[in-house]
């Protein structure tokens, strides 16, 4: 009972709850999505924001937000749909080199003490340029390979479902369970304490913004294995989701506390919430302001018990 | 162990001299410990300790001065890197876990060389079987987040963690006021590992506020003052007492201070702050210089900060403040960094010229004017950024904004820190003035000369006062013998 309703299990147990109480909507208002094809279509772009949400919150463990996940995932989904496809050793160096760029911007940000919101804010407008660059106007297309793995019918359970499952356990692998997730954790939680113990933070920060850009390039890849063709604005609006699926799986903006499977399942709430606005025939206006809504409601609930829980402990 | 290797020091350093700034926080220090031994490191605020302990785990280079390793080889570039690799390991006085980790993620972070498959189930396995060698009984689940722990059991891990020895062997611990959230049945089991250990060849170098449990648990007491080492023997040759003794400077004459007139029983305090855990009821009276003295981090700051409180608004500021807040670390919660010397002078005051919503600009700059003069700011202009000036001189600027409000109570939180005697001066002669013209100060200070300026002074230890000091009462012996717990017989 006390180790159920520990600040760390209920950092998982309020956003699943809260997916599994939308999906249940949804189910109910509209019956047919129970099906294969339904699921499917409801959570195949979660995908990509699951991965955008997963290098959101890597940033955030280490107590700093990134405001150019979206533009850097609309470049990435550039790149994709024009060097990816046509040459795609150089589409490769490019993403890489995007990536390093990534680790780069962590290391300036710890040394000259910058705010990563800022740096973050300045980078999100070359990203935005770079994608300009690279296609002018929509078009492009995917590369054959990601298009297949993206539309592929495996038995029983879809897509959407095996790739955000698979997304969780990879994410949960590496920041919960290795050895370097620990220390970068730990840089979020004290970062004086792991410079005492001689770990060199400068690294683990520029590693931590290198792991965020190789799963913001991976969730461009996919978003143009669905879309099959990209556009420079592609995706601006994942900065903002993002962050709010770090919160919504129960993360917190500082501390080192963050919850991979939390994250994805966030990711998997924002797009289900607005299928579900759709489904109650709220017009596209006013979808924003609802997504808002349940967002607040979600985080209002979880102050309630964190704060509940606080007042048991000094009991 | 070989005993060619016991008698080489784990540490050695000669004629340690570092400076912050002005201040001199090791000034000459020796320092050497060997294998197997157990020093005892006392002193007052400032005396060098925790500079010293920095220098020996690395995190501060010496400005001077000789680090010598157990090999016998002297160190030019000693760091945290080489320290750990000589098996020295801290405890720090405040937390230092990651608190969002358990404790077995923590034992990684504490030893780089825990990785690769199996590195939980090994660090656990080394981490319980510590705790419950040093503290039987600890109930620790060592796979929890720190966060969910009580103090106490946050402090034995810590402590554990610090014992635990992955590749390099754990050579020198230093435990920097371990017991301070101990009770004393766990301070004891400590104690008892302390000496274990030591018997198996470990060094330890204890600090702590508490004079008995240092002389319990040294085979030798080091007693620093002013960043010299200024006794160092056998603990055998100390009582409580002249550990006391040994700690303070030679009586200094106390020049600042005047002869308090004898108040009238009748006089109401100008505050009042009765708390239930003190032993002595906290109260100021006006035209007063009272001191919050005692040990650094024992409850002085707390105080302050509920005063402040429980005069100011919840929501609006008071149109007649009661009391001025003078900070003490200035860049966290004193000065504005980008603006002029003159816009962090006037913040609190603003109201004052304010026609329409807009700022009379010329007043503006009479007052700061006035102030200038008044208070000596070393400026050309006072439309320089404040961090043009020296520490000591923001410093002026912040008591200018503090005392240029009407409010009659000055709360000061250890403003000082950091400060050129020169300045020193100059501010103790503006704060008699004030006081003689009625306003009362509250001062922390974790100088001795600064507390011995006051009229009177409340000692602090372990978040309550115990001790009220007034007059001639108000010296150095006696502010020592209350903040570490002893009468001076």
């Amino acid at each position: 009972m006390k180790t159920l309703f520990s600040a760390d299990s209920l950092r998982i147990l309020v956003p699943a709850f809260s997916l599994a109480a939308l999906l249940a909507a949804v189910f109910y208002l509209q019956p047919r999505t129970m099906s294969y094809m339904g699921l499917n279509l409801m959570f195949n772009l979660a995908v990509p924001i699951a991965l955008a949400t997963i290098a959101q919150m890597l940033i955030i463990a280490v107590n700093d937000l990134d405001l150019s996940i979206g533009a850097f995932v609309s470049f990435a989904a550039c790149v994709t749909a024009t060097f990816l496809e046509s040459d795609p050793l150089i589409g490769l160096i490019i993403l890489a080199a995007a990536v390093g760029v990534y680790a780069l911007m962590g290391v300036v940000i710890y040394l000259r003490n910058l705010p990563a919101i800022v740096v973050t804010l300045g980078m999100s407008f070359v990203w935005s340029g770079l994608a300009v660059l690279l296609l002018p106007s929509p078009g492009g297309s995917a590369p054959e390979w990601i298009r297949a793995i993206m539309t592929s019918r495996p038995p029983f359970v879809p897509m959407a479902i095996i790739a955000s499952v698979l997304i969780a356990i990879v994410a949960h692998l590496i920041v919960m369970r290795s050895s370097f997730g620990v220390v970068m954790r730990g840089v979020g939680g004290n970062s004086r304490s792991v410079e005492r113990a001689g770990w060199s933070v400068v690294k683990v920060r520029a590693m931590t913004y290198a792991l965020a850009g190789t799963f913001a390039v991976i969730a461009g890849i996919v978003l143009v294995g669905l879309t099959t063709a990209a556009d420079a604005n592609i995706a601006l609006r994942y900065t903002l989701l993002s962050i709010a699926g770090v919160i919504l799986g129960g993360g917190e903006f500082v501390g080192g506390r963050v919850s991979p499977i939390g994250a994805v399942i966030g990711a998997l709430t924002l797009t289900l919430a607005a299928s579900f606005l759709s489904f109650l025939q709220i017009s596209p206006d006013w979808q924003i302001g609802v997504q808002g809504a349940i967002l607040i409601i979600v985080l209002a609930i979880r102050l309630l018990l964190n704060r509940r829980e606080r007042r048991e402990k000094r009991a | 162990m070989d005993t060619n290797m016991s008698e080489r020091p784990v540490i050695e350093i000669t004629g340690a001299r570092k400076l912050f700034g002005a201040v001199k926080a090791l000034d000459g220090a020796d320092f050497a410990i060997a294998p197997g031994e157990c020093v005892g490191l006392v002193g007052h605020n400032g005396a060098g300790k925790s500079t010293l302990v920095n220098v020996i785990n690395g995190g501060l280079g010496l400005n001077e001065g000789q680090i010598t390793l157990s090999s016998g080889q002297v160190s030019s570039d000693f760091s945290i890197r080489v320290a750990r690799a000589q098996g020295i390991r801290c405890v720090f006085q405040e937390l230092s876990l990651c608190p969002n980790l358990s404790v077995v993620e923590n034992m990684r972070i504490a030893h780089s060389g825990l990785s690769g498959p199996g590195w939980r189930s090994q660090a656990r396995s080394m981490v319980d079987e510590l705790l419950d060698k040093i503290f039987p009984g600890h109930g620790i689940d060592s796979g929890r987040a720190v966060s969910e722990l009580s103090i106490a059991q946050r402090q034995m891990a810590e402590i554990a963690i610090a014992f635990s020895s992955h590749g390099a062997p754990t050579a020198l611990v230093i435990l920097d006021e371990p017991t301070s959230s101990l009770d004393a049945s766990r301070a004891e089991q400590l104690i008892a590992y302390v000496k274990t250990f030591n018997a198996a060849g470990g060094a330890v170098i204890f600090i702590s506020h508490i004079l008995g449990e240092v002389l319990d648990v040294s085979d030798r007491i080091v007693v620093m003052r002013d960043g010299k080492v200024v006794s160092d023997k056998p603990s055998s040759a100390f009582t409580v007492g002249s550990l006391v003794q040994a700690m303070g400077s030679v009586a200094a004459e106390s020049a600042g201070r005047r002869t308090v007139a004898k108040r009238a029983v009748s006089e109401a305090p100008v505050i009042a702050f009765p708390r239930e855990r003190d032993a002595v009821e906290f109260e100021a009276f006006k035209g007063e210089l009272v001191g919050l003295a005692g040990l650094s981090g024992h409850g002085q700051t707390q105080l302050i900060v509920d005063l402040f409180m429980s005069v100011s608004g919840d929501w609006w500021a008071r149109r007649e403040p009661v009391a001025a807040f003078v900070a003490g670390d200035r860049i966290v919660d004193g000065v504005f960094p980008i603006w002029s010397i003159l816009l962090n002078m006037t913040i609190a005051v603003l109201g004052r010229w304010q026609r329409f919503g807009l700022t009379d600009r010329a007043q503006e700059a009479e007052y700061g004017r006035t102030w200038h003069e008044k208070i000596g700011i070393r400026t050309p202009n006072l439309d320089h950024p404040i961090l043009s000036l020296s520490g000591g001189n923001q410093q002026k600027a912040l008591f200018a904004r503090a005392l240029g409000t009407s409010a009659p109570l000055v709360l000061m939180d250890d403003p000082m820190r950091g400060v050129d005697i020169g300045t020193k001066q100059d501010v103790y002669q503006m704060l008699r003035e004030e006081a003689d013209s009625g306003r009362t100060f509250i001062w922390y200070s974790t100088e001795m000369d600064e507390v011995c300026v006051c009229d009177r002074v409340y000692v602090f230890r372990e978040g309550r006062i115990v001790r009220e000091l007034e007059g001639d009462a108000v010296s150095e012996e006696n502010i020592l013998a209350a903040s570490f717990g002893e009468r001076v017989a």
